[in-house]
């Protein structure tokens, strides 16, 4: 087990940030934490790269208890924190040196390991890294993070805030890296990204709603789902809602996400329900579930 | 050592890449010392004098005169009445009344003895103080010239010998000013521009995240503050040095002392205020909260520092308090090597003090940074 984690509370003031939280991470397992702003992934991340000492629990990573054995810890993990926190006053190259140095290692020792990386921005190597632009940013804080040669890597939601192609980008390198034996716990808000995941835990108000490989969680949204497509979008989404029988409505980029509560439903007894709402071009289909309709579901 | 190296170095690189820092770290400092040792001086000069005379005569006119002949003082004008010269006062347009009563010169002449009246405006008490003492020197020297005048030939055997004081003032020959305060306001750039760049910068790293960053590394506590505090003791020596260049090639004031200990000494004070700095840092998580902190210290170090006001006529409370005050024993060393030239051995009490506060203050700052929590 690279990351094992076991009853782990942590609390601030008044909120309770992480509440009881179990789970293990497999040794080269890429593993998607998965959950809205505020669920409580920065402070696990943070528990776990031994910034933050949890209230209750133990975990260890790479085999090294977060508390006792935080220096060993800190010789074999590669962090990549959610704000960017490089020295935007120095260079590409100065900031890869300098985390090498601290490492005490060198570029040129662990190269072949950041190589895919950096040679994107090797280009730039020469520019400040607060000119560079938000993909290449996350390029240069992964390579620095990657520097020492971790064993287990963390990133906290690398891709908020990055372009479309950068992000799919990123992801094929994180499955490279997964290649070369490196565990990998990411956190993301974007539910797309955690289809790419082995495994994922869906985690709210700091507790974990579901861990399972992607295809399983889909597989534990309880109703059938429906595409269903008409000519206004708005008019159709109050209608659903307004419809007596209707377990979930949600938008779904050109469709709307509907179940019913019966077990019997009939798509075209709503057809003609929406057309007695005086809406056009009503398409209804099966469709299946993903990953953000189960998370959907279990966060109700 | 190579990873203390490298983030001597990081820091350094930093420092000269920022534009805005540069000038305030060596232009400003240098401004304000030419600026500050020129401008502040406790000498009161061109005092707005007035009088009444109600005399009128030669008695009276020579000690109008005298006042005249004085550079301290601007005759203004002459008032016919009290309630004029009260107003003016009022309005500000006078500092000093001098009121001459009538028959000033028959009472000097007949029964050797006069009253005359000055008001002063004390809204300035310090000021105040220091006219009054003018006035006195100049009645005085007149006094002194009536009764050789007209007494000389009956009873000069009689006379009491008048006792005359003549003050030597050792270390400062000329009581000037600058090579008082040259020495003094060179220490409050020191101590200012080292505590502030010291205390903000390790909240800089905070604020903008990468401290988070450097906590998950495998870098020592203390490597890392001897690497992010070194640069600025460097810049507190580079001041000093180009201050005291500035020192003597501008205001010229002397140097009597070993510059070996002069240095010595600061090396340790700037220990102790890199030691508050990083101790304030480690309380602060804005760079704004920092720069509060860091300037309340400075403000009642500076006042209490025996540098505008001595410490001896501070009440007790307040001596005891200096004690624990850093910039007092700087000031103190400072002059006394500077103008008296004292040696080690002197400054030792000094010294040891310091010593003892920058361990004790590096040993709080260390100990209270904390990579995790």
């Amino acid at each position: 087990m690279s990351i094992t984690i076991s009853n782990i509370s942590k609390s601030y003031k008044e909120v309770n940030a992480l509440n009881n939280i179990s789970f293990e991470v497999k040794k080269g397992e890429l593993f998607g934490l998965i959950g809205p702003d505020g669920a409580g992934k920065t402070t696990l991340f943070r528990i776990l790269t031994t910034l933050l000492i949890a209230d209750e629990g133990e975990a260890t990573v790479a085999g090294f208890d977060v508390v006792n054995d935080y220096k060993s810890i800190r010789n074999h993990v590669g962090y990549m924190p959610g704000r960017f926190s490089l020295y935007q006053d120095l260079t590409v190259e100065e900031n890869l040196n300098f985390f090498a140095t601290i490492f005490g290692t060198t570029i040129e020792e662990n190269y072949d390991l950041i190589k895919d990386i950096y040679v994107q921005i090797e280009p730039f190597k020469n520019r400040r890294a607060g000119k560079l632009s938000g993909g290449m940013k996350q390029k240069l804080a992964l390579s620095c993070a990657l520097i020492h040669k971790p064993k287990v890597l963390f990133l906290d939601e690398p891709t908020t805030g990055v372009d479309p192609v950068s992000r799919k980008e990123f992801w094929e390198m994180l499955k490279r890296l997964q290649q070369k034996g490196i565990t990998i716990l990411v956190s993301t808000p974007y539910m797309d990204e955690a289809a790419l995941c082995d495994r994922i835990a869906l985690i709210q108000d700091g507790k974990i709603l579901e861990i399972d490989t992607p295809e399983e969680i889909v597989k534990h949204y309880p109703k059938t789902l429906y595409n269903v497509r008409a000519n206004k979008m708005y008019e159709l989404i109050e209608n659903l809602k307004g419809y007596e029988h209707q377990y979930s409505v949600y938008p779904f980029g050109e469709f709307v996400h509907y179940s019913d509560t019966r077990a019997d439903f009939d798509p075209e007894a709503l057809k003609q329900y929406l057309e007695a709402k005086k809406l056009t071009d009503i398409i209804i289909e099966i469709t299946e579930p993903t990953i953000e309709d189960t998370f959907m579901e279990l966060a109700k | 050592m190579k990873t203390i190296g490298y983030i001597v170095q990081k820091e350094f690189k930093q420092i000269f890449r920022n534009k805005g820092m540069l000038p305030i770290i060596f232009v400003l400092p240098l401004l304000q010392l030419i600026i500050l040792s020129n401008a502040a001086t406790f000498e009161v000069k061109n005092i707005k004098f007035s009088y009444i005379d109600k005399d009128h005569t030669s008695a009276s006119r020579a000690l109008i005169e005298k006042f005249n002949a004085s550079n301290y003082f601007n005759v203004i004008t002459d008032f016919p009445s009290e309630t004029l010269a009260s107003s003016a006062m009022l309005k500000g347009e006078v500092d000093v009344v001098l009121e001459i009563p009538r028959f000033f010169e028959r009472n000097l002449l007949k029964e050797k003895h006069t009253e005359i009246a000055v008001t002063i405006n004390a809204i300035d008490g310090a000021a105040a103080g220091v006219e009054n003492v003018y006035i006195n020197q100049i009645v005085q020297a007149y006094n002194k010239k009536i009764q050789v005048g007209p007494m000389q030939p009956s009873n000069q055997m009689g006379m009491p010998k008048n006792i005359v004081t003549i003050p030597s003032f050792w270390y400062n020959k000329t009581l000037n000013y600058k090579t008082f305060m040259v020495p003094g306001i060179l220490v409050l750039l020191v101590t200012m521009i080292t505590l502030f760049l010291s205390g903000m910068n390790i909240v800089r790293e905070k604020e903008i995240g990468t401290l988070e960053q450097i906590n998950v590394t495998p870098i020592k506590k203390s490597q890392f503050i001897i690497g992010k505090l070194f640069p600025f003791w460097v810049i507190g020596m580079g001041l000093l040095t180009t201050g005291l260049i500035i020192a003597k090639l501008i205001f010229d004031v002397p140097m009597v002392g070993n510059l070996g200990v002069m240095y010595l000494y600061t090396a340790v004070y700037i220990l102790v205020i890199l030691g508050i700095g990083l101790f304030i840092s480690n309380y602060t998580d804005t760079q704004q909260q920092a720069m509060f902190i860091a300037w309340f210290f400075v403000v009642i170090f500076i006042l209490m520092s025996g540098l505008f006001t001595p410490i001896e006529s501070m009440p007790e409370w307040a001596q005891i308090l200096t004690e624990f005050n850093p910039i007092k024993y700087f000031v103190e060393v400072m002059r006394m090597v500077m103008l008296k030239g004292s040696s080690f051995i002197d400054i030792l009490p000094q010294f040891s003090k310091t010593l003892l506060y920058a361990l004790i203050m590096n040993g709080l700052a260390v100990w209270s940074y904390k990579k995790a929590n």
